[in-house]
């Protein structure tokens, strides 16, 4: 009876697996494939591959769809970083009981959507004349509650030996934090990046709603576009999902085991 | 430690936090306040006066509303459980270390979380297609005798949101139990074991109690994404520009929101009414859920 349990266990196991991974061999031989045999359901590697290629490259503008997405992704990574981070370190190194109060503020408005911030928003930058601009597109993420949150957690586990020797020596409280927190706290920083990246890489309301034109789009939006257009054409569109998932797939499997701490981070 | 500060220490955590701090207040705080004031303007465009609580009596007149909100609601009501609970046997299955080919499923199953929610609503959306690969295979295993219109009947329709929900989100919640369950010591199990606890009392009384902080977390989280659910309901029951197809079924608040404001003529006091609704339904749900673990 109990093997029978374990072998049903084991059975379902590798199907879910099969199902988690099937649409990424779908995708995969849907690029090889006409727009017809991909919704009729051809699951075998097609002799399209090249034209579907270069169809894509004729419709959009690669290189400028791309760099909108990595300087996006890397502007906006980079800057949340520095900002969340130095916040976390602040209330957490310099605790007082009015901070810690802000700081319980800032934990609630976590679960404000941003659904309800999202208008204002819009109307915001469109009346600052910031509409279908990267400070548009970057501005609002960088300071993250998540993320404050996150790197507050972490801080709790950096000695404080060393910020008290860095202090006999004379540095600066700033440069305490450049030239001895963050080497000390790489990997925390590593994991976040790594989520940051996804996210931003992968962002899509907040981009559909302040980006207009073509130029300025991210690969995400560009998928979006060329999905919901009259008749879309799948086998470049299966192109486009490859070229979205690859740099996020990489980042997976190189980092892997960074990235799930990341993800655990703010729970720890 | 709260009064071991100098007033020099003191001002310099407010200059490590300020950066945030005005961030936050300028693009959280103020959005936050400006939306609530907003609710109760009417007018369209940037046409404002004030109208006291007519969006809300709007909101109990509006069928599309009522609709959206309803279909919301189904999502989560069905969904989250479903995941959840898929979430919870993968991660115990997983867990057990005499399991073969443990990594590989894991990473398997945890494989969807790279996805941006718009390529897998792609990708979904055209796996389902009416003569695409889910129905061949399905009417080729004889689970169905004509091909299901995933796409263009209201039911199937929100089956469809739900799969794909769950297979984006199953493995992200299970690797939350996982690294739980590392932290539970094998030896209460191994007592258990010889004091004759069998295998399901074991789970039941043993590892849900353990991951109930847990189960908590991702609840909530998963409450908040699915009254937020947008991309998905905007890429796959999606036809000519327009989301949340066949007939409303699956518009969600979000989209309904996002129609209200980009798509129509701007109806930005009402459309921010509708988002308060969000932030009371998540506020309601997060308190509820909290009280529910804790009475456990």
């Amino acid at each position: 009876m109990n093997r029978l349990i374990s072998l049903l266990a084991q059975a379902g196991l590798w199907l879910a697996a099969f199902i988690s991974v099937f649409p990424f061999l779908w995708m995969i031989t849907g690029a090889t494939n006409t727009a017809n045999d991909i919704t009729g359901g051809r699951f075998l590697p097609g002799t399209n591959l090249l034209p579907n290629i270069a169809k894509f490259f004729e419709l959009v503008d690669a290189g400028q769809v791309f760099f909108n997405s990595f300087f996006v992704a890397i502007t906006g990574t980079a800057l949340t970083l520095i900002v969340s981070s130095l916040a976390g370190y602040g209330f957490e190194i310099f605790a007082s009981k009015t901070r810690d109060r802000v700081f319980a503020g800032l934990l609630l408005l976590l679960s404000v959507p941003f659904a309800a911030m999202m208008i204002p928003l819009f109307v915001m930058f469109s009346s600052a004349g910031l509409i279908n601009s990267y400070i548009a597109m970057i501005a609002p993420g960088i300071a993250s509650i998540f993320m404050i949150f996150y790197f507050r957690q972490n801080t709790k586990s950096f000695p404080h030996e060393l910020r008290d020797a860095a202090k006999l020596d004379g540095l600066k409280e700033w440069q305490i934090f450049w030239f001895i927190y963050i080497p000390v706290m790489r990997s925390t920083y590593a994991a976040a990046m790594i989520i940051l990246f996804m996210t931003n890489w992968n962002a899509y309301l907040w981009p559909l709603i302040v980006l207009q034109t073509n130029d300025m789009k991210t690969i995400t939006l560009t998928v979006a576009s060329l999905a919901t257009a009259y008749t879309p054409d799948y086998g470049l569109i299966m192109i486009a999902n490859v070229l979205a998932t690859l740099p996020t797939i990489l980042v997976f499997f190189l980092l892997q085991r960074r990235f799930v701490e990341g993800m655990l981070g703010g729970v720890k | 430690m709260h009064t071991g500060l100098t007033r020099r220490e003191n001002l310099t955590g407010w200059a490590f936090t300020a950066p945030a701090l005005v961030l936050l207040g300028l693009f959280m705080i103020y959005p936050i306040l400006w939306s609530l004031y907003m609710s109760f303007m009417t007018g369209k465009g940037m046409n404002f006066k004030f109208g006291g609580f007519a969006n809300i009596y709007r909101l109990t007149q509006d069928p599309i509303f009522l609709h959206a909100l309803g279909n919301t609601l189904t999502f989560l009501a069905i969904q989250v459980p479903i995941m959840i609970i898929l979430a919870l046997v993968f991660a115990v299955a997983l867990n057990n270390p005499r399991l073969r080919g443990r990594a590989v499923l894991r990473t398997a199953i945890f494989l969807p979380c790279v996805t941006s929610l718009v390529v897998y609503s792609v990708l979904f959306k055209s796996m389902f297609a009416d003569d695409g690969v889910v129905n061949d295979a399905l009417l080729f295993l004889h689970i169905i005798s004509e091909p299901i219109p995933w796409m263009n009947d209201p039911f199937w329709a929100k089956v469809l949101i739900i799969l794909a929900i769950t297979w984006r989100w199953t493995g992200y919640n299970m690797v939350f139990y996982l690294a739980a369950l590392q932290n539970i010591d094998p030896s209460i199990y191994e007592q258990a074991r010889i004091d004759g606890v069998p295998a399901r009392a074991r789970f039941f009384k043993i590892t849900i109690p353990m991951l109930r902080h847990v189960i908590l977390f991702t609840t909530v989280l998963s409450t908040i994404g699915t009254l937020q659910l947008f991309d998905e309901v905007n890429t796959i029951t999606a036809s000519q520009g327009q989301g949340g197809r066949p007939a409303d079924a699956t518009l969600t608040l979000s989209l309904y929101i996002y129609n209200l404001t980009f798509r129509f003529m701007p109806s930005f006091g009402y459309a921010a009414t509708i988002s308060w609704v969000i932030v009371i339904l998540v506020g309601l749900l997060s308190w509820a859920q909290f009280r529910l673990a804790r009475e456990k």
